[in-house]
């Protein structure tokens, strides 16, 4: 049962450049929403992203953007 | 010690380099169910709380892992009654008797209380290893590198489900996706309807004072006990829509067509109505199309707006989105009330003429 809310008004922001595939992102998001690949981290399904703001939070080169705020 | 020796859930102490730590007993009695569920029905709400600091289950030692969670009773129940037969140590971090992802939205559950926690406890000295377990759900509040730049402890994201501790420490403090994942389950859901209902009670208390002061502007004379059995046979249409918004929207999510929960109570909302408007006679409103039109919005607005609400206790509806989706539909539900009101009592005076 995947539940799904409005599409495409996620602020979630990734910096490719800075990330250094730690996969701490990965491991903190309730929704899945990455993946490491080639040893950077991807955004698999951006609208899943509720901006719990958790990513950005631990990444520890600050590569994640998100305006959080739980709605 | 402070007063949390007092806890009828502390089974015994443990003798450790900080002193004697209190130990937990992880089966729940009749007492801790009863506590759940009036926390649940909002009697009592904050009152619940765990004193924060230190606590053992079973026999741990200094090798023993490290779970860290929030001080709200509820959070700590489900947490110590799967962590039956573990030897381990247990912070109760200070959020303020809140869950553990509603405390690390506000930061309670966060980088600064868990540090200083750690630091003032010594739990160094309890422990001969760096590592200690932080629930998933408490990320959004703790920067682990921040937290091992304060403390030199690594933090590990335990899973979502404290069902799920078991395994997760059998695994070598490893979390599956599924772990990870938060879902809303029909059962999640349902567990949160008394929470919605409560504090939209009021709502249902204005429509009620409403019909009821319409209904005693009678030309025909003054009744009491008429005017209160037509109020509540009145009542009925709007009970049903704050039960959509509240219970039946929850409930049926992911059956209802729509994303945005606004849209999902209208649907519900607008069925209601339809079946309002086929039986008006049943209900005891007059045989009017201003009062027909009048319910109709009134209904409507209730429905979308009390759905629209659920979006704060969904687990997966983003900020934005939300925002979006009430900038929208609150000012019409607003408008759609007044005028409905508006028609209410326009076929009164009508009435009267
Ligand atoms: S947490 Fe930051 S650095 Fe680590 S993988 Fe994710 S984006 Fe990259
Ligand atoms: S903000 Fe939360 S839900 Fe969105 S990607 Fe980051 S961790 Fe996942």
């Amino acid at each position: 049962m995947g539940l799904k809310y409005l599409q495409d008004v996620v602020t979630l922001k990734l910096n490719v450049d800075k990330c250094i595939g730690c996969g701490l992102c990965v491991q903190v998001c309730p929704h899945n929403v990455f993946a490491i690949k080639e040893g950077k981290a991807n955004i698999l399904d951006k609208n899943s992203c509720m901006e719990c703001g958790a990513c950005s939070k631990n990444c520890p080169v600050s590569a994640i953007d998100v305006k959080s705020g739980v709605g | 010690m402070d007063e949390g020796c007092k806890h009828y859930w502390v089974d015994g102490f443990i003798d450790t380099p900080i002193g004697k730590i209190r130990r937990i007993n992880t089966s729940l009695i009749a007492r801790d169910k009863i506590d759940g569920y009036m926390v649940r029905w909002g009697i009592n709400r904050y009152s619940f709380t765990v004193s924060p600091g230190l606590y053992a289950v079973g026999n741990p030692d200094d090798t023993a892992p490290v779970l860290v969670t929030a001080n709200y009773k509820l959070t700590f129940d489900i947490l110590r009654k799967e962590l039956y037969n573990q030897n381990l140590w247990v912070i109760v971090l200070d959020t303020k008797g809140i869950n553990v992802w509603c405390a690390a939205g506000k930061g309670t559950f966060g980088t600064n209380e868990l540090s200083n926690r750690i630091n003032r406890l010594q739990l160094d000295k309890v422990v001969s290893h760096r590592t200690i377990i932080v629930p998933q759900l408490g990320a959004p509040g703790v920067a682990g590198h921040e937290v091992t730049k304060n403390t030199g402890f690594k933090i590990v994201y335990g899973p979502v489900r404290a069902a799920d501790i078991r395994e997760f420490l059998d695994n070598g403090l490893k979390t599956t996706p599924e772990m990870r994942e938060v879902k809303f389950s029909c059962r999640d859901r349902l567990i949160l309807t008394p929470m919605e209902m409560i504090p939209s009670l009021k709502y249902l208390v204005i429509i009620f004072v409403l019909l009821f002061v319409l209904n005693l502007i009678n030309p025909r004379g003054f009744d009491f006990l008429n005017t209160v059995k037509v109020s509540i046979i009145n009542f009925i249409p709007y009970l049903g829509a704050f039960l959509i918004g509240t219970l039946f929207v929850p409930l049926l999510l992911p059956y209802i067509p729509f994303r945005s929960f606004a849209m999902k109570g209208l649907t519900l909302g607008a069925i209601w109505t339809m079946i309002y408007i086929k039986i008006n006679g049943v209900f005891l409103f007059p045989d009017s199309q201003l009062v027909i039109a009048g319910n109709t919005l009134l209904l409507l607005s209730i429905s979308t707006y009390l759905a629209l609400n659920f979006t704060g206790s969904s687990t997966y509806t983003s900020l934005s989105g939300t925002l979006k989706e009430t900038i929208v539909t609150v000012p019409i539900a607003a408008l759609a009330s007044i005028v409905g009101i508006g028609l209410l009592v326009a076929s009164k005076i009508l009435n009267f003429g």
